[in-house]
């Protein structure tokens, strides 16, 4: 139950950083890209102020033995660079610099009742099934060779 | 869309962002990025999925709290629908392919020094800038 609450309060602060900052609005997320057009830098400062509080935070957290509500960290183990990574950043970006939606900024959005979070969620979800289903047969085929 | 720079709610924006991730960490030993967050909750093959459901839940309730106080919270996409679900679809396949996105890997990896992530984001940074440009600047928008 302790899980549950201090994820659902992690979230609300998540959503409501993501709110705040300006990443739920693609007009401002697309203007930091737009650095020849109308440029707003206000995205720099997000990113830079969450990655220093998290960098300073991790070095803290990770010290300790285990996190408090669990027996372990979960950390992701891969360390290889390879073609599924860049491909698959390469084509988020893509898709990122069409409608300035990402996925940490459209599901806070969807809390807006606007309509357009509601068909990013929805597509994108289809695609990360997708993304599941193409995965297995090119898993499988590479399981064959 | 002109929009115009507001570093005060940026650096407090960001600083609660990078406060979820660190008590992501801190209680739950988990990364606090929104692909495996998301995925674990909606995709087949997963277990453990209250915890991520009820982290969805937060942060969609976190932006109407906020427009209950009257405070309002900008939101302007003035994309084509068709392009809005091209752009959902792109997204989804690349984050489970490039196994995280702007939370998971701009936030949370580079904080862990990860080479993996570093390479991610510049790479999404990039190609977002590339696309954004091609379409503003070379085919006159939408």
């Amino acid at each position: 139950m302790l899980r549950i609450l201090t994820a659902a309060a992690i979230g609300l602060v998540f959503g409501a950083g993501i709110a705040i900052s300006g990443m739920a609005n693609p007009a401002k997320v697309l203007n930091f890209f737009d650095i020849f057009g109308t440029w707003d830098p206000s995205l720099l400062l997000v990113m830079a102020t969450a990655l220093a509080v998290t960098f300073a935070g991790y070095r803290v957290v990770l010290r300790r033995p285990a996190p408090v509500l669990d027996l372990k960290f979960h950390l992701p183990g891969t360390r290889e660079i390879d073609v599924p990574l860049v491909a698959g950043s390469a084509l988020f970006g893509i898709g990122w610099g069409i409608a300035g939606f990402c996925p940490g900024g459209a599901i806070p959005a969807l809390g807006l009742g606007e309509v357009a979070p509601v068909l990013f969620v929805a597509a994108m979800a289809g695609g990360m099934y997708l993304a599941t289903i193409l995965r297995g047969l090119l898993g499988r085929r590479q399981a064959l060779a | 869309m002109l929009t115009t720079f507001t570093p005060i709610e940026a650096i407090a924006g960001g600083a609660l962002i990078g406060f979820a991730a660190v008590a992501m960490m801190a209680l739950h030993g988990r990364i606090a990025g929104m692909t495996g967050i998301l995925g674990g909750a909606i995709l087949p093959g997963n277990s453990d999925r209250v915890w991520r459901l009820a982290f969805l839940a937060g942060a969609i309730v976190a932006p109407a709290l906020i427009l209950s106080t009257g405070t309002p919270v900008p939101f302007a996409a003035d994309i084509p629908a068709w392009a809005i679900i091209l752009s959902g679809l792109l997204v989804g396949v690349g984050v489970m392919f490039g196994g995280g996105c702007t939370s998971g890997h701009g936030v949370c990896g580079i904080a862990r020094l990860s080479p993996r992530s570093i390479v991610a984001t510049a790479t999404f940074m990039a190609t977002t800038a590339t696309t954004l440009f091609v379409i503003r600047h070379l085919l006159g928008g939408f």
